[in-house]
């Protein structure tokens, strides 16, 4: 199906995410404002205006109440879905690179940037999941990361984690209680930042990608590496796909070497591997930037990407997508069924 | 990681923790003991002279200084002979106006015979001293100890493929890592050896594949054996260059920076080699055999030469070698050509060919069999411009005779260029001529038949064009040129191109018939010509340009139908396929001429670098992207022990080989996706059991914490418990509104 092309933004996408159903879907970028999409027509639902900074990132909590986002002007803000009110803002004295609520939504986690004098960390913020309730200023917990800066972190299931990724190519494991460090794991090259950690659906394993240009399927009990998928671009997202046994990687040339080479050579493709056998199946060209964020339909039925041209195209599944099987799949389908 | 100089100088400095006081040097603090000022430097001994007496001295003496006098300045009186009782002692003492003199003294005059019964011997005066003073010669003979016979490692292993295929290795040098690899055709190399930082420029094959030759700092290493342990070493600091000779027997390093030995000495050069830029060395000892300097090239004052015709600076290889290991020439511009003898490394009869205005010469690549030629000889050819109103000549001269075999004159050259058959049975010519107004170009291709009857040479065709480049069929009798209407200059636009193919008329007999242009094809922008080792199979491509980059695979021995026109020539052109490799920089044939390997070096450029491999029929068998590839290089060969008949034997039972390889073939490919099946088998089973543990331990631990099983479902379903409620929205549009005023 035809890609739907959404130009609400002015300037490159950042983030993208959907919300649990998967009927909405939800933008920032680098032009300070949040924007929300139906994602089966690409119509516009409305903006979340307050931020007076480029905006990094944004998550949608699991009723679909409320949206946090984290911007370079240093707060994190709580923002209701429905009426583009902002209900909470928290100040911090960096800007705040990632946020993401726990699988409950009771909690909410922020990773802020290391600078001036700071040191980069993962705060855990408690929420209240009504939309008068007066939010605390508290913070729950905060991890202070003074080997590597944490560049993106996520809950795993049963909240029983945060998971980390560093500007170093490592990846920690912390207990989401008490912040103990509990292990740390370098799965990417020495000093090539994780660039993206996303979950699959039940937050048992994650995949992160890397400037390294690999990205790696990783568990999140023990850190087991478990794919890898190596591509020939440096990589900003990755993602894995529910239903299928895919996961959508997108990167390309380092934006700000886009100018000096060819289109040819900027790779600027969402890369569909099979998420078990780690064979690239096929890749998806539109963006003329390369791919800053990718973001998976959690109902499985498409995906959407937002690059450094500021665009967000929304990709519905065609038929061959959800026909397309190895043999061995195929067999142990036979075997099950019978 | 691989032993390298680079590793044993690291080695050097981890031992600090020793006390150096506690080092006991004093057996090598007398191996490398300095030779220090002693006055001495400039004196020779010379060993091996008749005896004379008082009468017959100052004739020797004479006769003694002509010869002294060729490698430096010396006196009557500074020739000192003792005598005893009226009879010389048969040695003399000479001293030279400088220590190199001296040094070149003893390096050129020992052995040299005076007449018959004598034979110089020459020494340095401080070496005598040094080595024969007393005591330091022990009166017993004292054998000298034999080193046990160690095996070595096969160095020609390699070329049993153990999976009896006879496939063909290469060596691929991306990032910092050097591979070698079994060429697998569609499936990924099998590697054999795999090392970081094994060299530090590039890597280069010995010409019969034996070693692989990886360049660092401090000099040249050469690998081989199935271990790939290091076999040589050339220590030439500073090396940017290196050329083998056609047998592997001898090694010419360069380096732009003149050698300086440091006070400490050097492992493996000595003072003569100071401040020099090209080392000759001895393959099997690893020791140098003579040393050069640069030579100066001449600043081309000759008006015929355009600015843009100018030799580079140093040209490479500066050094040619004969087919059989036996000479090594270099040329000096516009005077003279050294022919020296291996493995002494003294020039052919002492004196250098002069040849006026020389300007070029090649050897012959194999050793020539002229027709009425019965005694050894090796050839070489050279041309010389037009100097007065003397014609340009092009040369052959046979070695060691030095005869002239044949001559060429020619009027009005702008420049030749040579390309030898690589059989030696033809030279050609290119010759740029220019009109007498020396506005207009055109090119002439004489062709000389060094095998026939003396050497006859025959005038193909006059180019209008520029001829870019040349390429005969190795092992045959045809050819490949690429021409260009305007020349090659810096503009950005590499001008259009047209690629003609030559072959030979038929002939009764075993006769060559006389050269044939084939076919032109025009409007190409190709700039490379790849023969298939073989011949029979030519690639014509563009490579390192901007636009295009395409590859042409030619057969000139069709088997389908040949065209009226062309019945009468000994080839039937086909082109076969084209393909497509975006930034291609270098192409390469494989040894046995089955496949071909194109590749982007990130040397040239840093776009999608990397490699495809092709068969010889042009199908594209693997392509792969690789950061930052440098380098791919197929090991060479050695000939084939098998004789003539043995081959032909082999292709008159060609069918019933290929009945086993295909089998072979087709049986190996079911394997492989067997195997490929059973790895994703495996693959899919692990991923479900890790998924099944993880499920099992999840349950496990929400029942313990009292859990729902599904907690976001479950949160979602309690308030669901009310009523359905179903949400309508009622949308209407207006198409389109009429007003009508009703009457």
């Amino acid at each position: 199906m035809r890609p739907i092309l959404l130009s609400g933004h002015e300037r490159a996408l950042t983030q993208i995410k959907y919300n649990p159903d998967g009927d909405l879907l939800f933008s920032v970028s680098k032009d300070q404002q949040i924007c929300v999409w139906y994602s089966h027509n690409g119509e516009r639902l409305g903006t979340y205006k307050g931020h007076q900074g480029a905006i990094w990132t944004v998550d949608v909590d699991p009723t679909s109440t409320f949206i946090a986002s984290g911007s370079a002007d240093n707060t994190i803000r709580l923002w209701e879905i429905k009426t583009g009110r902002c209900l909470k803002t928290w100040d911090f004295p960096t800007a705040v690179k990632r946020v993401e609520f726990s699988e409950d939504g009771r909690q909410l986690l922020g990773v802020t940037e290391k600078r001036m004098g700071h040191l980069g960390t993962i705060v855990v913020l408690d929420v209240i999941l009504e939309v008068d309730a007066e939010q605390s200023d508290e913070r729950a917990l905060t991890i202070v990361c003074d080997e590597s800066k944490a560049t993106v972190a996520g809950w795993s299931y049963l909240n029983k984690y945060i998971i980390a990724g560093h500007e170093d190519g490592s990846v920690s494991q912390y207990d989401a209680k008490t912040g103990e460090l509990l292990d740390n794991v370098p799965v990417h090259e020495l000093n090539m930042q994780v660039t993206d950690l996303q979950w699959s659906p039940d937050r048992t394993y994650f995949i992160t990608a890397s400037k390294d240009k690999t990205a790696r399927l990783m568990a999140a009990r023990d850190l087991e590496p478990l794919k890898t998928y190596v591509t020939d671009t440096p990589l900003n997202s990755a993602c894995i796909t529910p239903k299928k046994d895919y996961v959508i990687l997108g990167g390309g040339q380092a934006a700000m070497d886009v100018t000096t080479t060819a289109a040819r050579q900027g790779k600027f493709e969402a890369r569909f591997y099979h998420k078990i056998f780690e064979d690239e199946i096929g890749r998806v060209r539109g963006h003329f930037g390369p791919l800053n964020t990718v973001a998976a339909d959690p109902t499985g039925k498409g995906y959407a990407s937002g690059g450094e041209d500021g665009y967000v195209r929304i990709h519905h599944f065609d038929k061959g997508y959800f026909d397309f099987k190895y043999e061995v799949e195929r067999e142990r389908e036979r075997e099950n069924r019978l | 990681m691989a032993p390298s100089f680079d590793h044993l100088r690291d080695a050097d400095v981890d031992e600090d923790d020793y006390d150096e006081d506690e080092i006991d040097i004093s057996d090598l603090r007398e191996k490398y003991e300095v030779q220090l000022e002693q006055g001495y430097d400039t004196f020779i001994v010379i060993d091996g002279l008749p005896e004379v007496t008082e009468e017959q001295k100052p004739k020797l003496v004479k006769f003694l200084l002509k010869k002294l006098n060729q490698v430096g300045r010396t006196k009557e009186d500074q020739v000192y002979m003792p005598m005893e009782n009226g009879k010389s002692l048969r040695f003399a003492f000479v001293e030279y106006a400088s220590a190199a003199e001296a040094a070149a003294a003893v390096r050129q005059l020992d052995e040299v015979p005076l007449d018959k019964k004598h034979t110089l011997r020459v020494n340095k005066m401080t070496d005598i001293d040094r080595y024969g003073r007393e005591g330091r010669v022990d009166e017993n003979y004292v054998p000298p100890k034999i080193e046990e016979f160690t095996e070595k490692e096969h160095l020609r292993s390699f070329l049993a493929d153990p999976s009896g295929r006879g496939r063909d290795q290469f060596a691929m040098y991306r990032g910092d890592i050097v591979g070698v690899f079994w060429n697998n055709e569609k499936d990924p190399p099998e590697n054999i050896v795999d090392r970081n930082h094994w060299t530090e420029s590039f890597i280069q094959w010995s010409p019969l594949g034996t070693f692989l030759v990886s360049v660092h700092q401090q000099g040249v290493q050469l690998w081989g054996g199935a271990s790939w342990s290091r076999q040589k070493r050339f220590a030439h600091p500073f090396v940017n260059m290196l050329d083998f000779s056609p047998n592997e027997k001898y090694i010419v390093t360069w380096s732009n920076r003149p050698i300086s030995i440091p006070d400490e000495g050097h492992p493996q050069l000595s003072l003569d080699e100071d401040g020099k830029n090209y080392v000759i060395w001895d393959v099997e000892t690893a020791k140098p055999l003579r040393s050069f300097a640069n030579l100066d090239i001449p600043a081309s004052n000759d008006s015929h030469a355009t600015p843009a015709k100018q030799q580079p600076k140093f040209p490479w290889p500066a050094f040619k070698w004969s087919a059989d290991d036996k000479y090594v020439a270099r040329m000096t511009q516009g005077s003279s050509i050294s022919v020296y003898e291996l493995p002494r490394m003294n020039l052919l009869d002492k004196t250098t060919i002069k040849i006026e205005g020389v300007m070029d010469f090649e050897w012959a690549p194999a050793t020539p069999q002229r027709e009425g030629v019965k005694q050894y000889e090796q050839l070489f050819c050279f041309w010389t411009p037009e100097i007065g109103s003397n014609p340009a000549k092009v040369g052959l001269m046979s070695i060691p005779s030095k005869q002239i075999v044949r001559s060429l004159n020619l009027f009005s050259v702008t420049d030749a260029k040579l390309h030898w058959q690589s059989d030696a049975t033809y030279l050609s010519v290119k010759v740029d001529r220019h009109s007498k107004s020396k506005k207009s170009q055109a090119t002439t291709l004489e062709i000389f038949r060094v095998k026939e009857k003396g050497v006859p040479v025959e005038v193909v065709d006059t180019i209008k064009d520029t001829v870019i480049n040349f390429a005969w069929e190795p092992k045959g009798d045809r050819f490949v040129i690429i021409t260009t209407p305007e020349p090659t200059g810096p503009t950005a636009v590499a001008p259009k191109t047209s690629v003609a193919f030559f072959c030979p008329e038929k002939a009764k007999g075993s006769a060559v018939g006389n050269f044939k242009h084939l076919r032109t094809l025009e409007k190409k922008n190709s700039n490379a010509i790849y023969w298939s080792p073989k011949g029979r199979f030519v690639v014509v491509a563009t490579v390192a340009n901007q636009q295009s980059s395409d590859l042409e695979f030619f057969d000139l021995d069709f088997e389908g139908e040949k065209p009226e026109s062309d019945k009468d020539l000994t080839a039937n052109l086909q082109l076969m396929n084209t393909a497509d490799h975006y930034g291609v920089t270098d192409i390469q044939w494989d040894p046995s001429g089955r496949f071909i390997a194109s590749w982007a070096s990130v040397w040239k450029h840093t776009m999608e670098n990397g490699y495809h491999v092709y068969d010889f029929k042009g199908e594209l068998l693997r392509e792969e992207h690789v950061d930052k590839f440098r380098q791919w290089l197929w090991r060479p060969r050695p000939p084939t022990l098998l004789s003539k008949d043995e081959q032909k034997q082999i292709r008159k039972n060609l069918r019933e080989y290929s009945k086993i390889f295909e089998q072979e073939d087709a049986e190996r490919g079911a394997s492989a996706d067997l195997a490929v099946v059973e790895a994703r088998r495996r693959l899919l089973d692990e991923w479900l059991g890790w998924r099944a543990s993880v499920e099992a331990e999840i349950e496990e631990e929400k029942l313990a914490r009292g859990l729902p099983k599904h907690p976001v479902e479950a949160e979602a379903k309690a308030p669901e418990t009310g009523e359905e409620q179903v949400i309508e929205e009622i949308v209407e549009e207006v198409l389109e509104e009429n007003e009508e005023i009703v009457p």
